[in-house]
């Protein structure tokens, strides 16, 4: 659509600026004070310059939470977009089904964060949780308090139960979108199910398939809740990821200063990604 | 293959039942089942834990609570986000592409940075517990949302619609709340269903901005679940009774949802 110019449009986004800045602008900046400063309670700070900011980027800590980080980002990605597109294609397009799949794959997305967490706690017990029970009678030594591995599967597995139901959603959307006309054109081509996949439903879903890979991307990065719930960042620090290690430092420790150069970096990693994500996005619908 | 074809979702669906569904049977049973035996099923079907909280005032006002805040929140995001959608579907302004950015970028910060700042702030102002502040807090995720989808829903309306309006001696608020809101309804509706959503599901800003007037009922649950020991049944009856708001909603914007989650732009 061509818009026209209107420097009055301000006023219509007004509002949102206020709130938003005075929601987002005020706790950043406060985070930026801490960040260069140094405390010892009572409100008595020091300037420590760059000093937390060269000290978190050294720190093991920091990089092993960030590589668990991005290792689970990498993972669930990894298994949410395809899993989401191979099942919307395989989702009925018409008739009383529709509705019913729609929303029952919506529903793990309207379940309070820590209730998922807690349900796959419960789910996954050892002796009282059904996953943990079976696994544990059909021969696997399984116990996701106890041994790193198995809290990584159940960390994932609780995640691609969580939000694979968005990959669904979106790809489903841009699948219903594509016109009869062009299914019927392929057929008189003669064109095989991979090349109607390839040519015709890939491209339609291209756009959907961004915002979706964007959304995951984003909340995967920020996921808290669920895992302080499930394993709380254990055994040991096994799956604690940026947030949980940011909330531990913040919250825990009250170490003001690190904690906000901390998150400063972390906020930095998503927005670089984001705007990549973002930048390819736009791109595309400019064309 | 064409015909099996119905198995994938089938199955992906018992998958995501599996643990509602354990869930739900543990919230019937009694602890002495639960931690006694594994089974299947309720055997003693008892109605025990939601007596507990449907009769204790500490976990009911958790309910109150969440419903509280979570219809604020959206009420104000949607009333925000309505102009500034407008503006972005139908006119270039300085710096409008940037401003559009800017607020996706507060769509992406981590709860966890602002959990501190926020807490400092809020005190400083005097609303700490207070439904209001867990609102206000919301909007800086769901402002942003709301905006985006809107401005995908609107920019799908023609620009003649504005244009024939103002010929017939429509004024602007009367042609936005007569005309344009209606024929965007659906956008609204997906809208204000995101803000629900996604204020209904978080956690970390509502815990640390309250402590016990505003409460919300997540909340009370990891406390039960960490002082009480293991009253599993009790948790599992809590956890249920989130899920319920949910389901109800879900089912009246069933045929919106995807194009919701695509942001209005399918």
């Amino acid at each position: 659509m061509n818009k026209t110019v209107n420097q009055k449009a301000w006023f219509f986004v007004a509002p949102v600026l206020i709130l938003v800045a005075f929601n987002a602008i005020v706790p950043l900046m406060t985070v930026v004070n801490y960040s260069v400063q140094e405390t010892f309670g009572d409100n008595v700070f020091f300037w420590a310059g760059l000093r937390w900011f060269e000290e978190i980027l050294r720190s093991p800590r920091f990089h092993d939470a960030l590589g668990r980080q991005l290792f689970f980002t990498g993972t669930i990605l990894a298994i949410e977009v395809p899993l989401g597109v191979i099942i919307a294609l395989a989702m009925p397009r018409k008739g009383p089904w529709v509705s019913v799949c729609l929303v029952l794959m919506a529903m793990p997305l309207l379940i309070p964060w820590n209730v998922v967490g807690a349900m796959w706690n419960i789910f996954g017990l050892p002796e009282l949780g059904l996953l943990g029970k079976t696994l544990n009678t059909i021969g696997f030594d399984y116990n996701y308090t106890r041994q790193p591995g198995d809290a990584w599967f159940t960390l994932i597995l609780m995640d691609v139960w969580h939000w694979t139901s968005l990959v669904v959603l979106l790809a489903y959307a841009g699948l219903v979108s594509i016109p009869d006309a062009y299914y019927q054109a392929a057929r008189i081509d003669g064109a095989s199910s991979w090349a109607i996949f390839r040519y015709i439903q890939l491209p339609k879903m291209k756009r959907v398939l961004t915002i979706a890979v964007l959304l995951r991307f984003m909340d995967s990065f920020n996921i808290y809740t669920e895992p302080s719930v499930l394993t709380g960042g254990g055994p040991g620090n096994s799956t604690t990821l940026l947030s949980i290690d940011l909330v531990k430092i913040a919250l825990g420790q009250f170490d003001l200063g690190p904690a906000a150069a901390m998150s400063l970096i972390y906020f930095l990693v998503i927005l670089l990604f984001s705007w990549i994500f973002y930048t390819a996005m736009t791109r595309g619908e400019e064309q | 293959m064409a015909r099996a074809k119905w198995l994938i979702p089938t199955i992906y669906i018992i998958f995501l039942m599996l643990p509602i569904y354990w869930l739900v049977s543990m919230s019937f049973k009694t602890t002495n089942e639960i931690l006694g035996s594994f089974t299947l099923w309720p055997q003693n079907f008892t109605l025990e834990n939601y007596r507990t909280i449907f009769t204790d005032p500490t976990w009911y006002n958790g309910y109150i609570n969440s419903i509280i805040y979570v219809t604020i929140n959206t009420v104000l995001s949607v009333t925000v986000a309505l102009p500034a959608a407008y503006a972005f579907s139908r006119y270039r302004f300085l710096g409008d592409k940037h401003l559009f950015f800017w607020l996706l970028t507060n769509r992406m910060a981590p709860a966890a940075v602002f959990a501190l700042p926020f807490f400092q702030l809020y005190s400083a102002i005097g609303i700490f517990d207070t439904h209001l502040a867990v609102a206000l807090a919301h909007t800086l995720f769901n402002v942003p949302l709301a905006v985006w989808i809107l401005e995908g829903f609107m920019s799908g309306v023609p620009k003649q619609l504005d244009e024939t309006a103002y010929v017939d001696g429509y004024s602007f608020p009367a042609f936005f709340v007569k005309i344009f809101i209606p024929t965007i309804a659906a956008g609204v509706g997906v809208a204000a269903f995101f803000c629900f959503m996604f204020s209904w599901v978080e956690l970390l800003l509502a815990k640390t901005l309250t402590a016990v007037a505003a409460k919300p009922i997540a909340a009370t649950m990891t406390k039960t679940a960490s002082s009480s020991g293991y009253e599993l049944g009790l948790l599992a009856a809590a956890g249920t009774l989130t899920i319920i708001p949910g389901a109800i909603v879900i089912y009246f914007v069933r045929n919106y949802i995807a194009k919701g989650f695509a942001l209005g732009r399918v």
